[in-house]
């Protein structure tokens, strides 16, 4: 799989990445040498083989279904204290107090 | 006291024959820092205040004669992924260079609850991404048994801490051997837990179907007891399992007569150095001579293993990332004008090489058009990775096999090469992968003098054999 310079704008773009020229041009290259190695695991065979998407999947108690098999998922829906709100505005680059501050969403 | 000598248990010990006391301790441990951690640049933020107030704690107990927790006095140092209140936490980024925590990390709390002190935080690769340090935004970390080499990664200032004697032990985080191939190379102790053993909440997320949290240390018996104070079920991660610990030291006193291994040839082949491989094998011997039996055995699929682990981490690591966006915390670029331009400046500015060479890579995979050819057929060939551990494990109790196939390398030597990088933890990804526990144990060195560390691996939730063996290869 190659990639051009065409999709790693596309791709940058997805990712909300400004990229430099020279960014641009390395990556290109890293990621079709990245892709053409990752194209091996086409040698395998997977039909029929069901995707992993979690590691408890593994463990989990196989005769229940779905978030049943985990147990410690679920917890009771009560009323808990949350972070303060000051504590949760402490590490905001701007704010007015009370809420996050962005620059404008919506031009004129 | 020679600090250098010092263990978990012994410290403990002499604080409460009162010895000496745990803000002494505390004290020597940072002189040590500050003469020495120049050169190795193990840690990036210290915490002097904190770090003496819980000594204080100690040793009021320790005046008042009560009896100490397990871990009373001993200082520790925490990877800087993992959150600490009120003290900075970077990850290794400079989008996160200014960032004060709100709330500490389970595995820390449970540190700190069962005595521990908090020296402070470790240098890594920038948000975990990396297998030698040297995309640490703050500069890398040199290996204290050779600085001309690299102390591994991503987890490379909390090997390095242990190994020079400025930590009596660190927490790490293993995404694809990053606690266990830092470990191998500066000749410490290193052990992920089984997924879901250590809650992960305050872990700064890189793949969260492969991120753990788990011990750096001096000896295997060290390494039990951090693990049993920061396991298990954490309500505040919902991946944390809820399966009972068991009590790790007491299981490393039974003998390993009798324990079936297997060795799989795939870990043995090409690209293994002849060093490396002669010490872990001779150490397999040794562990006959405990009355261990050795089977050969095969996991099949472990050529794909590095690709699958670069689809599935990068995939995780793009949406984990994109929380980095300059509103709520973290780094926001000055130079931007509309909101669009504010996510993406910042972006820009605050990501590393490899990090935005990750993003891009997850992003694509998950691109539309991509998803099933990328995405869900690196699923899809975890599930026969995962196969392969199962059925072996049907046959053996746990599996040996080297932990990298080098010694630590040099600084420099592959960072003009992601693969060539990649491919330093093509021993260590299978385990992240299955998510079964795994440990890395000293086995030797180098005729130049450089570590080389022996990997065990088992079955999920079995931690104890595994700690078990590696008991007995060090003795």
């Amino acid at each position: 799989m190659t990639i051009t310079e065409k999709d790693a704008i596309y791709v940058a773009d997805l990712a909300n990445l400004d990229l430099t020229e020279q960014e641009r041009l390395s990556l290109t290259r890293d990621l079709s040498s990245i892709l053409e190695y990752i194209g091996r695991l086409n040698e395998l065979d997977t039909t029929g083989v069901p995707p992993m998407a979690q590691v408890s999947a593994r463990y989990g108690a196989p005769e229940k279904s779905g978030s049943e098999q985990f147990s410690g998922t679920m917890r009771q829906d009560l009323h808990k204290t949350s972070l303060a709100r000051e504590a949760a505005l402490q590490n905001a680059p701007d704010s007015n107090g009370s809420f996050f501050k962005v620059p404008k969403v919506i031009e004129k | 006291m020679n600090i250098q000598e010092l263990t978990v248990e012994s410290t403990r010990a002499a604080i409460a024959e009162k010895q000496f006391t745990a803000t002494h301790v505390v004290e020597e441990f940072y002189k040590k820092i500050k003469a020495e951690d120049g050169e190795t640049h193990a840690y990036l933020t210290l915490c002097e205040e904190r770090a003496l107030r819980q000594a204080s704690r100690v040793d009021e107990m320790a005046r008042n004669g009560d009896t100490l927790p397990p871990l009373a006095g001993v200082p520790i140092a925490i990877k800087d992924v993992m959150v600490t209140k009120d003290v900075r936490s970077t990850a290794g980024s400079k989008i996160l260079q200014n960032f004060i925590p709100p709330y500490d990390c389970t595995a820390v709390e449970r540190l700190e609850a069962a005595g521990a002190i908090v020296l402070g935080k470790t240098n890594c690769d920038e948000f975990a991404m990396g297998s030698s340090n040297e995309n640490s935004a703050y500069g890398p970390v040199r290996n204290p048994r050779d600085p001309s080499c690299v102390p591994g990664g991503s987890s490379g200032g909390s090997a390095a801490a242990v190994a020079a004697g400025t930590a009596i032990a660190a927490l790490g985080s293993d995404t694809g051997g990053s606690i266990r191939q830092p470990a191998s190379f500066c000749g410490v102790v290193g052990l992920m837990p089984t997924y879901g053993r250590v809650s992960r909440y305050g872990l700064i997320a890189f793949a969260s179907s492969l991120d753990h949290i788990g011990p750096l240390t001096r000896t295997v018996k060290d390494a039990a007891m951090l693990l049993r104070t920061i396991a298990g079920h954490d309500p505040l991660d919902s991946t944390s399992a809820d399966v009972p610990v068991p009590d790790y030291e007491e299981e490393l006193a039974k003998p390993v007569k009798g324990l079936k291994l297997g060795v799989p040839q795939e870990y043995f082949a090409d690209g293994l150095d002849g060093e490396v491989r002669a010490a872990v094998e001779a150490n397999i011997q040794k562990l006959v001579q405990d009355g261990c039996e050795i089977m050969p055995i095969s996991l099949p699929h472990t050529a794909y293993a590095i690709p699958t682990y670069y689809v599935i981490a990068t995939a995780e690591a793009s949406a984990n990332l994109a929380r980095y966006d300059g509103v709520r915390y973290g780094h926001r670029s000055t130079q931007a004008r509309t909101l669009s331009e504010m996510y993406r400046k910042s972006r820009d500015e605050g990501f590393g090489a490899e990090v935005k060479r990750r993003i891009m890579l997850g992003t694509y995979a998950l691109s539309s058009g991509y998803y099933d050819a990328y995405y869900l057929k690196a699923q899809k060939v975890r599930t026969l990775l995962a196969r392969d551990f199962e059925n072996a494990f049907c046959q053996v109790d746990a599996i040996v096999t080297p932990t990298a196939p080098t010694a630590a390398f040099k600084l420099g030597e592959k960072t003009s090469d992601p693969l060539a990088m990649y491919l330093a933890d093509i021993y260590t990804v299978t385990a992240d992968l299955a998510g079964i526990p795994g440990i890395s144990v000293p086995c030797g060195q180098t005729k130049t003098g450089l570590p080389i560390g022996m990997q065990i691996l088992g079955r999920h939730f079995d931690e104890t054999t595994v700690l078990r063996l590696a008991h007995a290869v060090e003795r």
